[in-house]
């Protein structure tokens, strides 16, 4: 293979699902600097095992790959996974422009669903990213996550159970009491 | 069926992942029990609230940019780099085999010039159905609404089914234009992925058999029957899309 038939497969293959790519890593170590370095690391592995990449499903490929990179740095920073504070997701989410009113009318209910996605362990976060976000199959989520579909299944069925809890105890009682203290993967 | 077992079956009937034999219990539960029913709205609300309020960050200009340098420097560092002496034995071998086999296959390389062409006239079409917003000129997930919506526009009638029960439901129908003619272009669904199906009546000579292709990021199939020619695309995984194929060519 020339390095220029590699490097115009390589666009073909994994180039398209750079934003599924972006949006798990940002999902996952929950901040979009270090889900940028994250993302271009993973590509750079990527790149280095292309030769072993023999067609089939570039999508599943690249996150399989950008999923192990960002676990890799969250058990090296793990404390910081443990110490984030629940309101920081408001904070964080660059890629919305504020607007006052908007601010005023959703913030309440929207910004539930988002925290208690980003108060999920990893596992199960990254379950509802790819399910829900993603669209992605039962089959497809358990080759990136190297489990097989029942625990697919499973992760999949807690982590809506605990969103709901979440929905219900704001909407309920108006208080906030669904901090991620029992779920473990 | 009973309630325990309709409710664990709740969600992967909602993620469209039973097989047909579950479905078809699971509706027919689901029509009967009022403790089941709620659930599986519960279920369904959840999702698309999910799909709504939870935003998905794409990467940024300058991320996509910093992606693209590594294909591009990469190709730069292997080009400079010297090519050993064995190569130049085997360049030599592959020129000769080259010259001998040209001739045999320049007939057959305009034809598969012309196959890459519509292949790729597929992905810039699929593309812009999804970009312009312009995925259904009739929408309708009933095939009796499709079908004839297709008549006076077409000089042929393309077979028009709904698999909704198999997990991939008929969203609609629009015209759209391949290698300067118009086609059918029947838009299906799986999960979130929309599925772009070109029938047209063309003597392009594909196999029954649906021939698996990748463009783009995009799983492209082909494959002809009872004289016309079928192409299935979509950023659905392969398996996904043989088993859609499979369907239609029941």
């Amino acid at each position: 293979m020339t390095a220029d038939n590699q490097s115009a497969r390589f666009e073909e293959a994994v180039l398209p699902h750079l934003d599924a790519a972006f949006n798990l890593a940002r999902w996952l170590v929950r901040n979009s600097t270090d889900a940028q370095d994250l993302v271009q690391e993973a590509y750079l592995r990527a790149w280095k095992g292309f030769a072993g990449f023999h067609g089939g499903d570039g999508r599943s490929w690249v996150l399989t790959i950008v999923r192990n990179t960002c676990y890799t740095w969250l058990r090296k920073y793990s404390r910081r996974e443990l110490t984030v504070e629940f309101n920081e997701g408001v904070h964080t989410q660059e890629s919305s422009v504020p607007n006052p009113e908007r601010m005023f009318n959703e913030n309440a209910s929207r910004a539930v669903l988002e925290q208690a996605l980003q108060q999920l362990p990893a596992e199960f976060r990254e379950s509802i990213v790819l399910r829900e976000l993603e669209g992605l199959s039962y089959k497809e989520i358990s080759e990136i996550a190297g489990v097989p579909v029942g625990t697919v299944m499973s992760r999949l069925a807690r982590a809506r159970a605990r969103l709901r809890d979440c929905i219900a105890a704001v909407t309920g009682d108006g208080g906030l009491t669904c901090a991620a203290q029992t779920l473990k993967p | 069926m009973r309630c325990t077992d309709a409710q664990t079956l709740i969600e992967s009937y909602v993620d469209g992942e039973l097989d047909a034999v579950h479905t078809v219990d699971i509706e027919q539960h689901l029509g009967d029990c009022s403790i089941c029913a709620p659930r599986h709205q519960d279920v369904i609300e959840l999702r698309s609230r999910i799909r709504e309020e939870v935003p998905y960050f794409r990467a940024s200009p300058d991320l996509q940019q910093r992606i693209r340098a590594i294909a591009r420097e990469k190709r730069a560092e292997t080009s400079r780099s010297r090519v050993p002496l064995w190569a130049w034995s085997g360049a030599i071998a592959a020129v000769a085999l080259f010259a001998l086999i040209t001739v045999g296959l320049v007939r057959r390389a305009s034809e598969s010039s012309r196959e890459q062409m519509i292949t790729q006239e597929i992905v810039a079409d699929h593309l812009r159905s999804l970009m312009a917003n312009h995925l259904t000129d009739v929408t309708s997930t009933d095939q009796h609404n499709v079908k004839p919506w297709f008549n006076g526009k077409l000089d042929f009638a393309p077979p028009v089914n709904d698999f909704a029960a198999e997990g991939f439901p008929l969203i609609g129908g629009r015209l759209d234009y391949l290698a300067g003619r118009p086609v059918a272009a029947l838009v299906y669904q799986r999960r979130l992925h929309p599925i772009n199906l070109f029938v047209w009546a063309a003597p392009e000579k594909y196999a029954e058999k649906a021939i698996p292709q990748a463009l783009q990021g995009y799983n492209i199939l082909l494959w002809a029957r009872d004289g016309m020619t079928y192409c299935a695309i979509s950023d659905l995984a392969a398996d996904e899309m043989q088993t859609f194929a499979a369907l239609l060519q029941k």
